[in-house]
């Protein structure tokens, strides 16, 4: 019984370690497929299908958590007579935690998932190997692209998901809260600054990273027919999301010490 | 042009393919026979580097590929051409792109010669005006004759087919046949073709070789393998018609 659990708790902390060397691999072979020109049409692809996919959910959530944030923080705060820092306060947090980890999520979600759904599938139906047989690298054609766009897509989205999440922070705080539209925007005036913005959209640069090359990878290892297909897409969603928090940690730490 | 020596290949343990000593000429059709399951699609993805043999050489144009880092098999890989058991085309693009894939990746020809190269190649298939249409608007058959299409598009040295003409009506079957043969006598192309029809494999192939528990039981010219004396090359060959024979009576 004791020993039965010990070994399952050695074969996950194995299968961590094997998987995490496995990723790492693959990170070092994209790397050096780089050194052919990526292919821009591609990536253009890629960044549209990225883009279109996730901006809708992106603006639902990040609207919804601006107005609750503020619903919040506006409620306690005017308590205090602290309104005039409530405008600053969610445009910071926005900008530095909320609009970059939930714009990963979200598009852990959705994009990742696609990557993976659609990389997984043309392995369990060969396709990948017919790549190979054909002389290209599937690392070059698929993933190269997949990883350039979601690098630059996500940034993108954080920027404009930054500012929808203020501005439903707006909506709440004039119509709902009571606070004076001038109050607010004052308030973000005086309490933001630059960093806060570039520090969201660095962290946002390797939560693209991340969803991009789990998803891909996941995709690439998919075995065992369509059952194989399903397992990769749950997989490549819940460890990028895990992934994402745990850097996000970090990354705080470093970019706002 | 292809050789394996003392090729082994197991998978979990598993033994696949035992000992395998086999020579593909230069410009020769040689025709793979074998039950199903007994490793004949494992021994083409040997050929073309999609397998490692757990031990022995391949050896492939004169260069020895069981060891070679990707980047080196892809230039052996770009005289080469595969035909998919399961046609495995790419199903997010139309089948003319399908078929200009090679091409358009691996050379600098204009839109408009790599269009006219991908006419003449659905033509060979005998589906021209397909090329807008996607994979999964075709049946398996169309499938195949465009893996086909696509597998002979960068005319290679040498091309590996998996049952190319599983799934097609005997006229097809036939067609695909002349077609292999011509490919042969017109452009020299080596052909390792893997077959259940013992019709096209008699009527194509320069010398059968038939796989029997993991190992090569004969190998010979047509008339060889027609007058075996080896029972388990017999029933293969008779099994078919034996069977037929069986379930009318
Ligand atoms: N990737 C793999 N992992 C484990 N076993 C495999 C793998 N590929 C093939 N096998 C096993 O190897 C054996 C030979 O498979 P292969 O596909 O080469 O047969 P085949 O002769 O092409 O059969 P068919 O005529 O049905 O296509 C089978 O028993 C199969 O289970
Ligand atoms: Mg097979």
């Amino acid at each position: 019984m004791m020993v039965g659990y010990l070994e399952k708790i050695g074969r996950s902390v194995l299968s961590f370690f094997e998987n995490f060397g496995a990723v790492m691999m693959l990170i070092y072979e994209t790397i050096c497929q780089l050194k052919h020109p990526p292919n821009i049409k591609h990536i253009i692809v890629q960044m549209s299908h990225l883009g279109v996919d996730s901006l809708p959910i992106v603006t639902l959530t990040i609207l919804f958590t601006g107005m609750v944030i503020t619903l919040q923080t506006a409620h306690e705060f005017i308590k205090y007579g602290a309104q005039s820092t409530v405008g600053g306060i969610v445009a910071i947090s926005m900008a530095r935690e909320l609009a970059p980890v939930l714009t990963g999520v979200v598009a852990a979600g959705r994009v990742g998932a696609a990557i993976t759904a659609e990389i997984s599938t043309m392995k369990v139906t060969e396709q990948i190997d017919a790549l190979k047989v054909m002389a290209t690298n599937p690392v070059g054609y698929l993933v190269v692209p997949r990883l350039i766009a979601c690098m630059i897509t996500l940034p993108l989205l954080v920027v404009f998901a930054d500012v929808i999440g203020t501005f439903g922070g707006y909506l709440v705080a004039t119509f709902y809260s009571g606070i004076n539209s001038v109050t607010y925007m004052q308030s973000i005036n005086n309490f933001m600054v630059v960093h806060d913005v570039t520090g969201g959209v660095i962290k946002s640069v390797f939560f693209g990273a991340i969803i991009a090359i789990i998803g891909c990878y996941q995709g690439l290892n998919a075995r065992n027919g369509a059952v194989g297909v399903g397992k990769a897409t749950t997989g490549s969603v819940v460890s990028s999301i895990i992934i994402i928090f745990i850097l996000n940690c970090f990354l705080s730490l470093i970019l706002y010490r | 042009m292809i050789k394996l020596v003392n090729v082994h290949m197991e998978f979990k343990k598993e033994k696949i393919l035992k000992n395998i000593n086999l020579e593909v000429k230069k410009g020769e059709v040689l025709a793979i026979i074998g039950a199903s399951g007994s490793g004949k699609s494992t021994l083409l993805r040997l050929m073309i580097g999609l397998l490692r043999p757990t031990s022995g050489q391949i050896w492939v144009a004169g260069t020895e590929i069981s060891k070679l880092r990707e980047d080196q098999l892809d230039k052996i890989r770009l005289q080469m051409g595969m035909v998919f058991q399961y046609s495995a085309l790419f199903d997010s693009m139309s089948v003319g792109d399908n078929v200009a894939f090679g091409l358009r990746e691996h050379t600098k020809l204009s839109e408009s010669e790599i269009n006219k190269k991908v006419q003449e190649k659905l033509k060979l298939v005998d589906l021209e005006g397909y090329e807008h249409r996607l994979p999964n608007e075709l049946s398996g058959g169309m499938k195949k004759r465009i893996s086909l299409a696509r597998a002979i598009a960068f005319e290679p040295d040498i091309v590996l087919y998996d049952e190319p003409s599983a799934g097609l009506d005997p006229i097809m079957t036939a067609k695909i046949d002349s077609l292999i043969v011509s490919l042969q006598k017109v452009l020299g192309v080596t052909s390792v073709v893997v077959t259940h029809h013992m019709e096209s494999a008699f009527a194509i192939a320069d010398r059968i070789a038939m796989i029997h528990e993991g190992e090569i039981t004969q190998i010979g010219n047509v008339e060889d393998i027609k007058n075996s004396s080896n029972p388990v090359v017999q029933d293969f060959i008779n099994g078919s018609k034996g069977m037929t024979k069986e379930v009318h009576r």
